[in-house]
């Protein structure tokens, strides 16, 4: 029987929520009906139109207030405020305020690992969105990324450790954009390279490893710029990965 | 102490749901940062193991719903006096530009709907518990909102809609 399709079929339909037998009893009675027809058909065009105008949001580079939002430890407000003055006071550094807590006052690099680890999290599980521009553009995308942060970047080559360029994307810093690489093997495990311009005077280049939520992060400064690779493959393999682009782009900034 | 969510991995969409709701960069932010500061204060008051995006698209919209009253107190009764069938002769003044034309021109109840429904695939049920409204109220409203897009969007000189099957 066909002649009870009522409204909330129709929108079922549309949606997608009908189970088997119905939906091919909707189906059959649109065949008959063409103004319902039509009308699911523009329903169903509204949504794709969501979608098309919509979807982007998700790939737009996450403001860190928002992210840092996330992890914010909750503390009764009275003392929020004063955490936040203290950790300025600790750090010097304002956008450093939003998301601290008095016990965790400490140096800029620990923010930039656990940055680093968050965009990590954030990304690497994507399978529509992974990255901006993919690899096929790898061209477009160094210069694009070089662009945006300012200096020439490179993307360091891991295919001798098994690791695919994925693609890249822009993100957004506190001190400015930061570019993410993201790279996968063969089995689909996925790591993350976060670029951005180091912190003025800063001349450090030791290696530094953090741990944030499961996610390994080798961290260090070079020059004009910060890396940090994270991932979850294990502290050994990120470290193997992290001293094959440390002696890549060395060696590409030594360069005429 | 149980171990704490994470929130992050539903920044993205809470995101887009603000964005297609408010219509506005930086007012969607605000209402997600503000989403954000409350769910971190309640924390206390979500069931582990219930659905952790429904609730905080539940916060997220009562903060909405709370703007919009500071911001437009007389506007409770649109709904109803939007809810004429519309015949073709305000075609015209209704033809949207685009879709963000359109969504903005829906009364907020039913573009809540819409966008939980169409944008963030919540199912029905999902949807009304989110609004706190029954699951009838919910059709009811997406049948008008639906209704009143495709008027808008078919109105519109230079639309052309995609069909799909």
């Amino acid at each position: 029987m066909t002649d009870d399709v009522h409204e909330h079929d129709l929108h079922a339909y549309v949606d997608g929520t009908l189970p088997e037998p119905r939906r091919l009893e909707v189906e059959a009675w649109l065949a008959a009906h063409p103004a319902d027809a039509a009308r699911v058909q523009a329903w169903a065009a509204q949504n794709q139109s969501l979608h098309g105008a919509f979807d982007a949001v998700l790939n737009e580079p996450l403001p860190l207030a928002l992210v840092r939002a996330t992890r914010r430890p909750s503390i009764p407000a009275p003392f929020k405020t004063m955490a936040a003055m203290l950790a300025m006071l600790a750090t010097g550094l304002v956008g450093y305020a939003i998301g601290l807590n008095a016990e965790q006052a400490p140096a800029a690099p620990v923010y930039f690992a656990r940055d680093a680890a968050i965009a990590h999290t954030v990304f690497s599980p994507e399978s529509r969105h992974p990255v901006e521009v993919d690899a096929a553009h790898a061209d477009h995308l160094v210069a694009w990324l070089s662009k945006r942060v300012g200096t020439q970047l490179q993307a360091p080559d891991f295919r001798a450790q098994g690791f695919e360029l994925l693609g890249g994307r822009l993100l957004a810093g506190e001190t400015g954009p930061v570019a993410q690489f993201m790279y996968q093997d063969r089995i689909e495990r996925r790591v993350t390279l976060y670029v951005r311009r180091a912190v003025a005077g800063n001349r450090e280049t030791a290696f530094r490893h953090a741990t944030e939520n499961s996610v390994d992060v080798f961290y260090w400064i070079d020059g004009d710029f910060g890396y940090a690779l994270s991932g979850q493959i294990g502290r050994q393999a990120i470290r193997v990965l992290a001293d094959a682009a440390y002696a890549q782009l060395v060696t590409a900034s030594v360069k005429p | 102490m149980r171990a704490r969510p994470d929130l992050i991995e539903h920044l993205p969409r809470l995101r887009r749901y603000a964005r297609a709701l408010t219509g506005d960069v930086s007012r969607a932010d605000d209402l997600v940062q503000d989403t954000l500061e409350r769910a971190l204060a309640k924390l206390d008051l979500w069931q582990p193991g219930s659905d952790l995006r429904a609730w905080l698209f539940t916060l997220m919209h009562n903060l909405f719903v709370n703007q919009i009253r500071v911001r437009r107190p007389h506007e409770t009764a649109m709904e109803d006096a939007l809810d004429e069938p519309v015949s073709g002769g305000q075609m015209d003044a209704l033809a949207a530009r685009d879709i963000h034309d359109a969504l903005a021109r829906l009364p907020e109840e039913q573009r809540a709907v819409l966008l939980l429904v169409g944008l963030e695939q919540f199912g029905y049920a999902e949807a009304a518990q989110v609004l706190g409204v029954p699951v009838g109220t919910v059709m009811s409203r997406l049948s008008r909102a639906r209704e009143r897009m495709r008027v808008m969007l078919a109105g519109g000189p230079a639309i052309k809609l995609k069909v799909v099957k």
